[in-house]
């Protein structure tokens, strides 16, 4: 088996089309194992691996510790709030001083877009990046993509459409490059000044009216509205109201039922209910969601085994 | 155990047949001796008193085919009680995990029934050193709580055994050093199988 290109995780551009595979089929078959009476293997029974959260977390960091601990790693958290941060240590010390401590791995969330990047060029270890700001969140792409693949089987050709708040979104980002790599046709769909200007340059197509996206696509992921994101300088809102951003870019029944063809949902969750996705949707048949949260340990397991199994790491 | 002081086949070594270090390879077991040993291993699982608890279990990637092979065979000889065959990976709890240049590559599990209260029979081409089989065991409890778990194995390396763990039913035994190396041969209808032993390893 060939080993992965990059000893990091840091973004989607460090993976080539058969690092993608490799990590898919290794998933598969943790998933195989998370179905076993007894969920764990002793893989990584020797390591030690830091989750380091700068930001709130309860899904990337619930899953990245439960696939820690089902490959029988030493696991140590750490969230920036109740740590020496808060007395203006910097990044770079509050890692080495954790490394001083023999730690194997570091999975980093970090508010600053490039922030595990910076970090790779100056620590001396192996970083899987779980989200840095609004550039990548390389690990829920390739969940994202891999519940498409045991779906659909091929991703070659399937249309998938991105909805909402691409500006802040690394979740988009990261699911634009991964799925237009892997050779799926990506939309973006949102409000004006949720698109950035820059987007097409990614492959992408542009729409600004959900309907007509709806009647193109086969999968639409629907995003959460960064309300802890709207930071304009000059204080201007993205958008008026909630309640008008729901009527025109929020999927419910009746706007599904207006679809001929069947649409899976996907969602990265946490869902700001009866915005973006009505309730009825969020829990409809059609709906990913959870299986998008139960590949996500299957997926970290795998890149964590990949990126640890190598000599030398 | 009666079961367990089977005589254990032919053996053949390679110290005693001169020719054999000027050839690359030679042949252990053809393809007609294949089959006729594949026989006597069914009939040694046949005669279990507990047959209709048997369960095979092949160790991935090989010892799979090894234990359909058997199954088929057990199949034909005793229609009434269909002996269930499963595949294990052991991959997630192999020993030489981060000492290799490249990550273990897993192979598919295929474990359509349940061990626990099974007499379970683990699967495997080749035992040499032991530590599949260590895992094999490993992996294996981790669906359940077997009632027994015996080895078969279609080629016995006796030599350079690394831990502690002998086969109860065997097809050759083979004295061979370590620079050899068995290969199995398997093919698609069964009818061509054969194992030759290899006087250096395939690169």
């Amino acid at each position: 088996m060939k080993a992965l290109s990059s000893r990091h995780l840091i973004g989607i551009r460090d993976l080539t089309v058969s690092d993608c595979d490799l990590i898919f089929r290794t998933a598969e078959e943790f998933k195989d194992v998370l179905n076993r009476p007894i969920k764990k293997v002793p893989s990584l029974r020797d390591l030690t691996i830091v989750n380091l959260f700068f930001e709130n977390s309860t899904r990337t960091r619930l899953s990245f510790e439960l696939a820690e601990k089902r490959l029988s790693a030493d696991v140590i958290n750490f969230s920036a709030s109740a740590s020496s941060v808060s007395k203006g240590e910097t990044l770079v010390d509050t890692v080495n001083n954790i490394l001083a401590m023999k730690v194997d791995m570091v999975v980093m969330r970090h508010p600053l877009p490039g922030a595990a990047a910076f970090l790779q060029s100056r620590v001396n270890t192996q970083i899987v990046n779980a989200g840095d700001g609004t550039h990548e969140h390389p690990t829920q792409a390739l969940l994202d993509a891999f519940s498409l693949r045991m779906k659909f089987g091929e991703l070659k050709g399937l249309k998938v459409a991105i909805v909402g708040d691409i500006r802040h979104s690394r979740v988009a980002i990261s699911n634009i490059l991964l799925l237009t790599k892997l050779g799926a046709e990506v939309e973006v769909c949102g409000p004006r000044t949720f698109i950035p200007k820059y987007v097409t340059e990614l492959g992408v197509r542009v729409s600004h009216d959900l309907d007509a996206t709806l009647a193109w696509c086969d999968v639409a992921n629907m995003l959460r509205i960064q309300l802890e994101r709207q930071d304009d300088p000059r204080g201007i809102p993205y958008f008026s109201t909630l309640r008008e951003y729901a009527q025109r870019f929020g999927l419910h029944e009746e706007r599904l039922q207006r679809v001929a063809h069947p649409i899976a949902i996907m969602h990265p969750g946490p869902i700001n209910r009866g915005v973006e996705l009505s309730a009825g949707v969020a829990d409809g048949p059609h709906s990913l969601i959870l299986e998008q949260v139960e590949n996500g340990v299957a997926i970290r397991m795998a890149v964590l085994y990949l990126l640890a199994g190598t000599r030398g790491n | 155990m009666a079961l367990q002081k089977m005589k254990k086949g032919r053996r053949v070594s390679p110290f005693f047949v001169p020719y054999l270090r000027t050839m690359d390879r030679h042949v252990l077991i053809a393809p007609p001796l294949f089959v006729r040993i594949i026989d006597r291993l069914a009939h040694q699982l046949l005669e279990d008193p507990d047959f209709d608890r048997l369960a095979l279990v092949g160790i991935q990637p090989r010892g799979g085919l090894l234990a359909q092979r058997i199954a088929a065979r057990l199949n034909r000889l005793h229609p009434d009680y269909p002996v269930p065959c499963g595949a294990l990976d052991v991959t997630f709890h192999r020993d030489d995990f981060r000492r290799k240049d490249h990550p273990l590559a897993p192979s598919e599990n295929d474990m359509p029934f349940l061990v626990e209260d099974r007499r379970v029979i683990l699967v495997d081409d080749v035992l040499y050193t032991g530590r599949t089989v260590r895992a094999a065991m490993e992996a294996l409890l981790s669906f359940g709580r077997p009632a027994s778990v015996q080895l078969l194995v279609l080629i016995d390396r006796r030599f350079h055994r690394e831990l502690p763990i002998e086969p109860q039913f065997v097809g050759l035994t083979v004295d061979s050093i370590d620079a050899q190396f068995v290969r199995v041969h398997w093919s698609a209808d069964g009818s061509a199988d054969e194992v030759e032993l290899l006087h250096a390893k395939p690169l």
